[in-house]
């Protein structure tokens, strides 16, 4: 398991490849990429600045990991989350799941991504033409997170 | 009992600070007894801290509840709903 908060960028490429290269067991590698978008609720978004609380955001985190490695037969994870100031096309977020085949490591990607939206303590703040503002939490959210509780 | 509180994103802007040590009264003892003496620090605190209003709070950077017990030394953190990912 790799979990990283960090400022700086990532390589999606190098990070798929440390998933799977010279690890003949892994069939299949999912990854998701979160990234800045220009607009959000039909304002225009400049930068987009990430806070995080550090400590609890790691262990929320791994907390979300090792609940995805018992429901899914898992053979790594990679999670890598960035705080600080980002800009449109800037890349968030990266979830990378390896399994021997495909169902466990989408199944379990989406699982990473809908409770680290809703579990992981990170606040976004967002500058418009109009001057600053927090991002306000979705239910939408909290709903994709449910679907994953038993009935 | 001492306790070191934060503070995250909108909260901590409203309150003009990110972190603080509290020593609290004896009879604060769960998380729900913090929430009223800190109601009674001004109007911003009421406002913010007012039951119904979406705050979430974590006791030694776990997510707590009202009946969460409180302890010599905790680290109780006060913060928006989050925005992640």
């Amino acid at each position: 398991m790799k979990i990283s908060v960090q400022s700086g960028p990532f390589d999606l490429n190098e990070e798929v490849a440390a998933l799977y290269v010279g690890r003949p067991a892994v069939g299949a590698v999912a990854s998701f990429l979160g990234l800045v978008r220009d607009v959000n609720e039909g304002d225009g978004v400049n930068t987009l600045t990430l806070e995080h609380y550090p400590g609890m955001t790691e262990k929320a985190l791994t907390a979300i990991v090792e609940e995805a490695q018992q429901r899914w037969s898992l053979l790594g994870t990679t999670v890598i989350h960035r705080i600080g100031t980002l800009h449109p096309t800037d890349p968030i977020v990266l979830v990378a799941v390896a399994a021997a085949h495909r169902g466990e490591a989408f199944a379990a990607c989406e699982f990473i991504m809908d409770y680290l939206k809703t579990r992981a303590p990170f606040w976004k703040k967002e500058t418009t033409p109009d001057g600053e503002r927090w991002v306000d939490a979705r239910v939408s959210d909290d709903k994709a997170a449910g679907r994953w509780q038993a009935d | 009992m001492k306790l070191r509180l934060l503070y995250f994103a909108r909260l901590r802007e409203r309150f003009g600070l990110g972190s603080e040590h509290l020593d609290v009264p004896d009879n604060v003892r769960d998380l729900d007894g913090l929430l009223a003496w800190l109601r009674q620090r001004g109007p911003v605190w009421a406002e913010e801290l007012a039951e119904g209003r979406p705050y979430r709070v974590a006791v030694n950077q776990d997510m707590a509840g009202p009946d969460t017990p409180l302890g010599e030394g905790d680290e109780v953190a006060i913060f928006p709903p989050v925005t992640g990912g």
